[in-house]
């Protein structure tokens, strides 16, 4: 099925509309692969769903905009990206209120953030409402508003609202590993994936001289993928160190059950040697620079604030290949070192957590059903391990199936058969991640920066800092706060968590699963007070 | 501060904080589809030409204009890092409300787009 930009999604914006219930079998948070195929698996089998997703529309990151498409050339992106549309055609089948089977039972709330999941499972969250014309139609009709790819919604205020749910489904993805070295909070570094973003949601492309760098499948592609748009790229610098292709062979035979991911990753290789771009293997000492080669620190000031500090902006970047040190100009470098679970939701939740080692990052305790420490909390997708979209899909039904038996709409034996096909695609999946793990695990370099590279970003605080107070004997990542006020930005720790118990667990010789992490409190994103006190109401 | 003037290359007058270079559109669905459909939204009182699914962050990176704000703590210029909700280097002051993530709010014709200097000032308002 071929669905097309001009598609129309059912949504519940206003929290008074009739149609919009406060109680729930089962209330999914994230509409991304593992979100959307799980509320369509669930309401298929008779569950009542709420999917809470924090963007205006369904696809999560990996299918960004996937039902508003930006760009033209669908080559661009390719097919991987486009196949989210299959997952919104499943989930619009869902929404259909003429649909006999599933009519009525999902509720889908776009542009919800979640900020609070309660101890009697309740789920607080706030909604954009819109522009006074469609609230009021909807308070009349009392039919949830049809938005549209082209109506634009106006955010005029938001709204907190509470629904309650009998189980949950966490399936809030991943991020991008965030990548501490000198200068990547200069204005002009940015990720690999909020390039990607940019060409999905609006087709647009980085302003040019472009570097990339860092180490990943994403890396390879996302450089592929700017170069089909015609977009000039300077250099391609891989910081994946020497060795890695040796140690990561041991897992080649369990990579070899997914042959058809492996040989991607090498036509993508072949296709950037073919376009002749700059290719720099096992680059260190990567550094963004504010000055241009040779001259002093280049800053500028803002006309609008002449009593304002000068500004520094990306000039450059630095780095070295076999001990010799390089400059080359540039107006955006992309950054990339792989992704890693989005636990901001399962941390707040007090989920057991664990450290995976060869994926350098925490990730939710599940078992194979995708249940939690917390009998009534299930997680599926890249929020509870990386393992790529396809295996969110798979993981999304599993969850689904598993949480439909559980409140009696399926038997054992149903359960059961129901699962198999998608474990089968899900093992596949899931067997290639230790080759891919090992094989672009980052650089040192990267997950214990030098002393002077911020570390947390909101605060401005350096590695050279929080090695100063490990040495002190802190006991753990709860501590820099109250000593340097690390993590307690407006970004809660996402940014720099990660670091800071890396950076703790080398001064004190301890592992990061004995370090620990920062202990996360609702509101796991900053409200305003009326938000908080619409709740009170 | 003397090095400043004396910078050659690239930015030395104020004006240059605007550069010609920016994020540049490349060939859209929608404008195929939906001809001359654009929402103008103002960044710093100038006039920007978005698309209706753009996000304020977006706006920020297509005028021209370097950075999006400038810390609390430093003084230093930051702009839009990840672009999907999670670093918060893309608040922005947006319809008089500040400090709102400007990656996570779509734009909107009229929308007022203001960069975010240091921290707030408590107006007593």
């Amino acid at each position: 099925m071929n669905t097309t930009a001009s598609l129309s999604i059912e949504t519940q914006q206003n929290p008074n509309a009739a149609g919009a219930q406060s109680s729930y079998d089962l209330v999914i948070i994230g509409a991304g692969p593992a979100g959307m195929s799980a509320a369509s698996t669930a309401c298929q089998h008779g569950l009542r769903v709420a999917l809470l997703d924090e963007q205006p529309n369904p696809g999560g990151q990996i299918y960004r905009a996937i039902g508003q498409t930006a760009l033209q050339d669908e080559k661009v992106l390719g097919p991987d990206y486009y196949a989210g549309r299959q997952l919104l055609a499943d989930l619009h089948q869902a929404l259909d209120s003429n649909n006999a089977v599933t009519q009525g039972l999902l509720h889908y709330f776009s542009g919800s953030m979640v900020w609070s999941i309660e101890q009697d499972q309740s789920v607080c969250f706030s909604q954009q409402t819109f522009a006074a014309t469609n609230s009021a139609d909807s308070e009349n009709s009392g039919s949830p508003v049809k938005q549209t790819s082209q109506t634009n919604p106006m955010a005029t205020s938001n709204t907190s609202r509470r629904i309650n749910a009998n189980k949950i489904l966490i399936a809030t993805g991943a991020m991008e590993r965030p990548v501490p070295f000198p200068g990547w909070t200069l204005p002009g570094v940015m990720t690999c994936g909020s390039a990607q973003i940019l060409l999905k949601q609006s087709a647009l492309a980085p302003k040019m001289p472009l570097v990339l760098a860092g180490s990943g499948p994403l890396l390879l592609l996302i450089a592929a993928q700017l170069h089909r748009a015609g977009v000039e790229i300077s250099a391609v610098l891989d910081t994946t160190p020497k060795g890695r292709y040796r140690k990561a062979l041991k897992y080649l035979p369990g990579a070899l059950k997914n042959l058809p991911l492996l040989k991607k990753g090498l036509e993508l290789l072949l296709e950037l040697k073919q376009a002749g771009i700059h290719y720099e293997k096992h680059v260190t000492g990567l550094k963004a620079l504010s000055c241009s080669d040779g001259q002093p620190s280049v800053k500028a000031f803002d006309p609008a604030k002449p009593d304002m500090q000068p500004i520094e902006l990306l000039q450059q970047v630095e780095y070295s290949v076999n001990g010799k040190i390089h400059h080359r100009p540039c107006q955006t470098l992309l950054v990339h070192q792989g992704v890693v679970p989005n636990v901001q939701l399962s941390r707040a939740l007090r989920l057991e957590h664990q450290w995976n080692t060869l994926q350098q990052c925490w990730a939710p305790e599940k078992n194979t059903w995708g249940r939690s420490s917390h009998a009534d909390i299930f997680i599926a997708g890249d929020g509870g391990g990386i393992a790529g979209a396809k295996a969110a899909e798979y993981q999304g039904r599993i969850a689904a199936l598993k949480i439909a038996q559980t409140l009696g709409y399926l038997t054992e034996d149903q359960l059961l058969k129901h699962a198999e096909p998608f474990r089968s695609l899900l093992d596949k999946q899931q067997a290639i991640r230790p080759f891919l793990d090992q094989l672009y695990q980052p650089a040192d370099e990267f997950l214990t920066p030098a002393d002077d590279t911020l570390v947390c970003r909101c605060e401005e605080v350096t590695a050279g800092e929080i090695r100063a107070i490990a040495a002190k004997g802190i006991a753990g990542p709860n501590q820099t706060k109250a000593f340097c006020r690390s993590g307690m930005g407006p970004c809660q720790g996402r940014m720099c968590g990660l670091t800071v118990s890396n950076l703790i667990a080398e001064v004190q010789g301890k592992t990061p699963e004995e370090v620990g992490y920062y202990q996360i409190r609702s509101p796991i994103k900053p409200l305003t007070l009326e938000e908080l006190a619409d709740l009170a109401q | 501060m003397d090095n400043v003037l004396t910078a050659k290359s690239a930015i030395s007058s104020p004006s240059d904080v605007k550069e010609v270079a920016t994020f540049k559109r490349l060939a859209t669905r929608t404008e195929t589809e939906q001809a001359g459909k654009t929402v103008t939204v103002y960044v710093d009182d100038q006039p920007v030409e978005m698309q209706p699914n753009d996000s304020a962050a977006a706006a920020v990176l297509t005028s021209g204009l370097r950075y999006g704000r400038t810390t609390t703590v430093g003084n230093s210029a930051r702009a839009p890092y990840c672009m999907m909700g999670v670093c918060f280097e893309c608040l922005l002051e947006i319809d008089g409300i500040e400090n709102v993530q400007g990656c996570m709010t779509t734009v909107q014709e009229g929308m007022r787009i203001k960069r975010q200097h240091q921290a707030r000032e408590l107006s007593g308002r």
